[in-house]
């Protein structure tokens, strides 16, 4: 449970290459100020997983590891609110019409999970497309019980 | 840090004790390449032992149906050893728990091999 005596209000935001190392880095600084927010290590672990998942959703499906394309990142901590937000430049996709995983059909695929298990990770997940191109994703952990 | 791999016998069942993590990239290639190498000697009894690995995403997921698919399709048995609670939770959360043969000591997972 995070510590809510903690006067947390910071955000910090980077443009990230298109690449793995991007995806790492990203996991840590939001891994970091998560823990500096006072979250426990279980919420630590999956914070860290949904922010990894979309990283790499926004660098390989996105972007396509393409160097002339960035990945922007805003992560803010206050008002009770853990918030992660996730850009990439590509040419999007259909996300109202991903395949469920955990449908027998699927329950095999090798790959198309990584959105469901942002989903389990998080309080609210949001996801919309950008203008002229590329997808945003918004992931919440609540800082406080609802 | 990366995924690391050893590979040993036990009778007829080989064992690959897994540590580190298994992610996009170096991790989930290298236990690709590592399950493709036995299918490929004729390894039929093959037991992966996760209890080292501290993390595993979407791909390294992947890369574990996969490997039951590829050792399956080549008449031989994939089975797992030693889940971590996160494994377990997130093999559980994506309804891959009953897909593989679990089991938390090495002599029963050995035995278990027909």
């Amino acid at each position: 449970m995070p510590d809510n005596s903690r006067p947390v209000a910071r955000t910090v935001t980077q443009s990230l290459d298109s690449t793995l190392d991007s995806v790492d880095s990203a996991e840590d600084l939001a891994v970091d100020m998560a823990r500096k927010a006072g979250f426990g290590e279980d919420d630590l672990v999956k914070i860290g997983m949904a922010v990894r998942e979309s990283m790499v959703n926004a660098v390989v499906h996105g972007n396509r590891y393409n160097s002339n394309k960035k990945v922007r990142l805003s992560v803010a901590a206050g008002a009770g609110r853990f918030t992660v937000r996730i850009a990439d430049e590509g040419e999007g996709f259909e996300f109202e019409r991903l395949p469920d995983p955990l449908s027998p059909e699927n329950i095999m695929r090798t790959s198309g999970r990584g959105i469901f298990l942002i989903r389990s990770f998080v309080d609210e997940f949001q996801i919309r497309r950008l203008e002229p191109a590329g997808t945003e994703v918004t992931l919440v952990k609540y800082m406080v019980s609802k | 840090m990366s995924v690391k791999l050893n590979t040993r016998q036990v009778g007829d069942v080989s064992v690959i004790d897994v540590s580190g993590r298994i992610t996009l990239g170096e991790g989930s290639s290298t236990l690709r390449d590592a399950l493709r190498e036995l299918v490929t000697k004729g390894q039929k009894k093959i037991l992966l032992n996760l209890g080292e690995v501290s993390y595993i995403d979407s791909s390294g997921i992947g890369e574990l149906v996969s490997g039951f698919t590829t050792v399956t399709n080549s008449g031989g048995q994939l089975k797992l050893l030693n889940l971590t609670k996160r494994v377990k939770d997130l093999l559980q959360i994506t309804k891959l728990y009953t897909v593989f043969d679990v089991h938390e000591t090495e002599l029963s997972a050995v035995r278990s091999f027909s």
